[in-house]
């Protein structure tokens, strides 16, 4: 057992690790938060778009190069517009999911579980794909050596972490003044209170379901990207923070975007502090734990609704 | 020739304990509605608690009680019954694909806790020496093989009849109703919630009574025979098979294991070893797509669910009146 001052030491350090995990964590859960109100079901594949989005990324930096690094980050503007492609492209891609599989299942009036099960089938799909044309194996998209720079006393970033950060804040914020303002924005919010209100109140259900997908994706994508700054891209990658963003989107409250930010970035400090004292190989089922404690405790999650 | 039938022998065993996880799946998707995603953690609880219970003891082990096999099924059945009424009951009484969430998540803990618990579990080492019942009575492998083949015969022809009978009587129907209206089945005073838990965990009692069952097969337990794949190739075998059908669930484990042993054979032919895993991901992306293509095409799957009556419906005079 490390002595109690050595460990209290390390605190910070770990939480900055937390918020850095939560802040990806995040992007990638705001997608499965609105699947889960306002498409209705839990997406098993939306993991396989972060994995979609990075791979997408490092095949437009295979062609334009990462570029020369601006500042202290390890890439140049070129990353940053292929995170922007990949996040359309990704965007067309959950579209086209939408459109091969959910849309049909829908017209069906398919049980909402059997689109959880062809989101099972579809992530299969694509987890294996992403081996088949890239392999098995780990990609870096620079190969730009970095410094951490002490942000706070005891605390250490690398300068993209901290570009990772102020990207995604800067995300969530046009995001939140989006649902808020926008035509389309208060459609979402609309079918994501009541699909049958929205419905009698003349919302387009079929566009705002579209427009859902194509949002989820981009956004998986430029989680997926910044996954793949720390450090690398594995065919894997995704499906290893599945269970991080079903925790994080069902911890904040199905549907609300504040409700996803924060919940994800409790799930980056729930997967960073406890391992200060226990093995390190129990990360992973840390999300997992806190959801079980979300479920018995509070079911709704901490901004969400009782239906 | 012996070596083709005793290649059957194993390949039919294995179908055979696939097949009995497709049965406890069945019970709680086809029946009675409820999204298992992670099947290969109730699995991976009974193969471990079995191992632990059986194997020969090692003094830097924690478990490995060396105790009869017997005492290792029922303890291996017992260790996943709690483990699904522990998810079960936080997790049912709240909308269905919480459920597959919390499943799939206890399936990752699970297998972190196999690799990294290593005083109980061995670790990625995994356990070994674990007893086969009845070994020593056996000159050869095969004719253990063979002896265990039929062991697994009785066993699942058990599972089946049971299932088959509690589910032609009142409580197999009482879980179709619920999965169709609940409202209507709590208006006729049947808790949904209590009917859910036990179809759950009976079905994954069953789970942990196949991991059971595989390792007292094949003697040895790691890791690494409980990767994610296993929970789609149990539902494809029972949406391929018929969801609702348990007949179609043990056809469903045939058709679908027959499907995945020749792609495997055809592709280590086929693909050269530098290419192995893109080869694997060919053979996963074959059981993604007959999930999708089942799902949109053909949902009732080869046999499709059978109507279910009571037994007594046909009886000239059901309600011995006369």
């Amino acid at each position: 057992m490390p002595e109690l001052s050595f460990l209290l030491a390390q605190v910070p350090q770990a939480v900055a690790d937390g918020v850095l995990t939560g802040a990806i964590v995040a992007l990638g859960a705001i997608g499965v938060s609105f699947g889960l109100q306002i498409l209705r079901f839990a997406n098993f594949a939306h993991s396989e778009l972060l994995t979609w989005g990075a791979y997408l990324a490092l095949v437009v930096v295979a062609f334009a190069g990462p570029g020369t690094p601006i500042g202290p980050l390890s890439f140049g503007w070129q990353l940053i517009a292929a995170m922007l492609l990949a996040a359309l492209l990704t965007g067309g891609l959950a579209f086209a999911m939408d459109l091969v599989i959910f849309r049909r299942l829908r017209a069906k009036n398919a049980n909402p579980l059997s689109m959880v099960f062809a989101g099972f089938g579809a992530a299969l799909v694509m987890r294996n794909v992403v081996v088949l044309l890239w392999g098995p194996g780990t990609y870096f998209y620079t190969n730009e050596l970095q410094i951490a720079v002490e942000v706070l006393p005891g605390v250490r970033m690398l300068p993209d972490q901290i570009f990772i950060l102020g990207f995604t804040f800067a995300v969530v914020v046009l995001l939140h003044l989006y649902l808020r303002y926008s035509r389309t924005g208060m459609a979402m919010r609309a079918m994501a209170e009541s699909p049958a209100l929205a419905l009698a109140c003349g919302v387009k259900v079929e566009n705002v379901v579209r427009w859902t997908w194509f949002l989820s994706g981009a956004l998986a994508a430029m989680a997926g990207v910044f996954l793949g700054l720390s450090p690398q891209l594995h065919p894997e990658m995704g499906f290893n923070l599945l269970l991080s963003l079903f925790a994080a989107a069902i911890l904040g409250g199905a549907g609300s975007l504040v409700g996803a930010v924060v919940g994800g970035l409790l799930v980056g400090l729930a997967e960073n502090l406890p391992i200060l004292v226990i093995s390190p190989g129990y990360k992973a089922a840390m999300p997992f734990l806190l959801l079980m404690l979300v479920l018995f405790v509070r079911p709704q999650g901490l901004f969400g609704e009782r239906s | 020739m012996i070596g083709i039938v005793s290649y059957l022998v194993f390949f039919a065993s294995i179908v055979l304990i696939l097949g009995i996880i497709a049965l406890g799946l069945n019970l709680q998707w086809g029946y009675t509605g409820l999204f298992n995603a992670g099947i290969v953690g109730f699995y991976a609880v009974g193969a471990y608690a079995h191992a632990i219970l059986t194997a020969a003891p090692r003094p830097e082990l924690i478990g490995n009680f060396g105790l009869p096999w017997i005492v290792g099924v029922a303890g291996a059945m017992a260790a996943t019954a709690l483990a699904a009424w522990a998810v079960g009951w936080a997790t049912i009484r709240l909308r269905g694909d919480y459920l597959a969430i919390s499943t799939f998540g206890i399936a990752v803990s699970i297998q972190l806790v196999t690799l990294n618990w290593e005083a109980l579990t061995g670790g990625s080492q995994g356990l070994s020496a674990i007893p086969r019942p009845l070994f020593g009575w056996f000159q050869t492998p095969f004719g253990f093989n063979l002896w265990f083949f039929g062991l697994l015969v009785a066993i699942t022809a058990t599972v089946y009849w049971g299932l088959e009978r509690i589910l032609r009587a009142p409580w197999g129907r009482v879980l179709k109703a619920i999965r169709e209206d609940e409202t209507a089945a709590e208006a006729l005073g049947k808790s949904p919630r209590a009917f859910r838990l036990q179809a759950f965990v009976l079905g994954s009692t069953l789970m942990g009574l196949a991991g059971a069952l595989y390792v007292s097969f094949i003697g040895f337990v790691s890791p690494f025979d409980f990767m994610p794949i296993l929970t789609f190739q149990i539902w494809a075998m029972v949406i391929v098979g018929g969801s609702g059908n348990n007949r179609g669930a043990l056809l469903g484990a045939l058709v679908v294991w027959a499907i995945w042993s020749a792609s495997g054979v055809a592709i280590t032919k086929l693909v050269p070893p530098a290419h192995a895993a893109q080869g694997g991901a060919v053979q996963v992306i074959l059981i993604g797509l007959l999930l999708l293509l089942a799902l949109l095409l053909r949902p009732r799957g080869l046999i499709g669910e059978e109507s279910v009556v009571s037994r007594h419906a046909n009886d000239p005079d059901p309600l011995g009146k006369s």
